[in-house]
């Protein structure tokens, strides 16, 4: 068990990355240090301890130097405590392939929920929420297959698809709601929408799962920083 | 192990299907390679790759392994008698996937801008790509690997861009050995080993490969 004060997490409260690595902390009871960046001016320790991308989480354990990227995080985390709740399963090709999910979510999928931000045009964005819901549908096969009929991505508990695609479910929401349509849709994606409420309500997950104020205020900052493209 | 258990799918220039044939060559493994003509996609890669339909594929046992870097990761955990890739370390494990993420995110689309872009846009091009590649020799310092003195994860992920090197240079009418020496040493040093001097193509070769690809394909 990692002592008190021995793991730091950078981070700001409204990101998905880093309510990745809240969950896997949580879930495998490692008591962290939350310190709460702001990405409207990154702080000294940001820019030092990730500067190859600037970017936020940043894990710190004890005295060794900071661990960048959130799958690495949480790949590190499961191997430094494999004992309690492990996150990804022990068979090569079972992690294979969880990882590949995890690859298409980060790379394929939860970016065009920033591009159907960035997007002006209603017939651009109905065509990427389109492509969203095609995701969805992918990603509710993937569930099937994982799940096995259980209640998780995981099977019986939470596991790595639950925690990769599980931080997203707040901005999903959000998205969803601004840009009326539903992601999880009820008719096409029935096991997603009733799993994404079980990732809403886990008692070792809910407490980092942000509200709508914290993404409003985080959606206010990306509109003024990254402001949609002219039409 | 039999070689109809092992399958890749693959096509010879592509550094992401280099990176598996070097781990197959790291552990040993007999494998069959099947080259695909990816303007004509095969029925088997469309069904082992359905999403992406992409290259390369590693078909183990009947079952489709996804990604370059997912495969390298199958390849070191499924034989790991021999030769291990990743660090025994969880702490430079972690420092090994993030440089072999790192050459993923950036490596490929800067390369890519240097043959595409003409003029001042390539000008910049070379610019970002050097600045990466500078990077990566940073990282790598005075230590014979990314991660020390084994050769793994970290390296294979960049040591197949070392081929296409001559292409870049070429038409982008530069020199990478003058503005990164250490990274070329690093790529040499790598060459030593039969697993990759046996798997990356001649860079000459590889070029005239390139040139017809770009004729035939209007890129």
């Amino acid at each position: 068990m990692a002592k008190r004060g021995e793991i730091k997490l950078l981070g700001t409260a409204a990101s998905p990355y880093v309510n990745r690595v809240q969950f896997v902390l949580n879930l495998k009871s490692i008591e962290y240090e939350f310190i709460e960046e702001n990405l409207a001016c990154k702080s000294e320790l940001l820019l030092t301890s990730n500067p190859v991308y600037k970017k936020i989480p940043v894990l710190f354990h004890a005295n060794k130097p900071p661990i960048c990227e959130s799958l690495v995080i949480i790949e590190y985390l499961d191997e430094f405590q494999p004992d309690v709740h492990r996150i990804l399963p022990s068979v090569p090709v079972d992690r294979a392939d969880n990882r590949f999910w995890a690859n298409y979510v980060d790379n394929k999928y939860f970016p065009l929920y920033e591009e159907l931000r960035q997007t002006p045009g209603k017939e651009d964005k109905e065509a990427i929420k389109k492509q969203i819901i095609e995701g969805s549908v992918l990603l509710e096969e993937a569930f099937e297959k994982f799940s096995n009929g259980k209640a998780y991505f995981g099977g019986d508990d939470l596991g790595y698809l639950d925690v990769v695609l599980g931080c997203f479910i707040a901005w999903i929401e959000f998205s969803s709601k601004r840009n009326e349509f539903n992601a999880f849709d009820e008719v096409k994606t029935p096991k997603l929408a009733k799993w994404a409420e079980r990732i809403r309500s886990h008692e070792s997950l809910k407490g980092a799962i942000p509200g709508n104020e914290t993404l409003m205020n985080f959606y206010l900052m990306l509109q003024i920083h990254k402001p949609p493209r002219a039409t | 192990m039999g070689g109809s258990e092992t399958v890749l799918l693959d096509f010879w220039p592509s550094m992401f299907g280099m990176r598996v044939r070097i781990a197959l060559a790291e552990k040993g493994v007999e494998y069959e390679y099947k080259e695909q003509d990816l303007a004509n996609k095969s029925s088997l890669l469309l069904e082992m790759n359905p999403i992406h339909k992409k290259i390369p594929v590693l078909i183990h046992n009947g079952k489709p392994v996804l990604e370059s870097g997912i495969i390298v990761q199958y390849i070191d955990e499924t034989w790991k008698d021999k030769s291990p890739l990743m660090p025994s370390d969880p702490y430079v494990r972690a420092q090994a996937r993030f440089w072999a993420d790192y050459v993923d995110k950036k490596v490929y689309d800067a390369s890519k801008k240097i043959w595409m872009l003409k003029g001042e846009e390539q000008e910049t091009a070379k610019k970002e790509f050097i600045e990466i590649l500078k990077v990566l020799e940073g990282q790598i310092g005075e230590k014979p690997y990314f991660m020390g003195e084994s050769f793994g994860y970290a390296d294979i992920a960049l040591v197949p861009f070392y081929c296409w090197f001559y292409t870049y240079e070429t038409l982008g009418n530069f020199s990478i050995e003058k503005e990164c020496p250490k990274l070329i040493a690093w790529a040499k040093r790598c060459m030593q080993k039969d697993s990759v001097s046996k798997t990356l193509p001649d860079s000459h070769k590889l070029y005239e490969a390139f040139l017809e690809m770009k004729k035939k394909f209007g890129l």
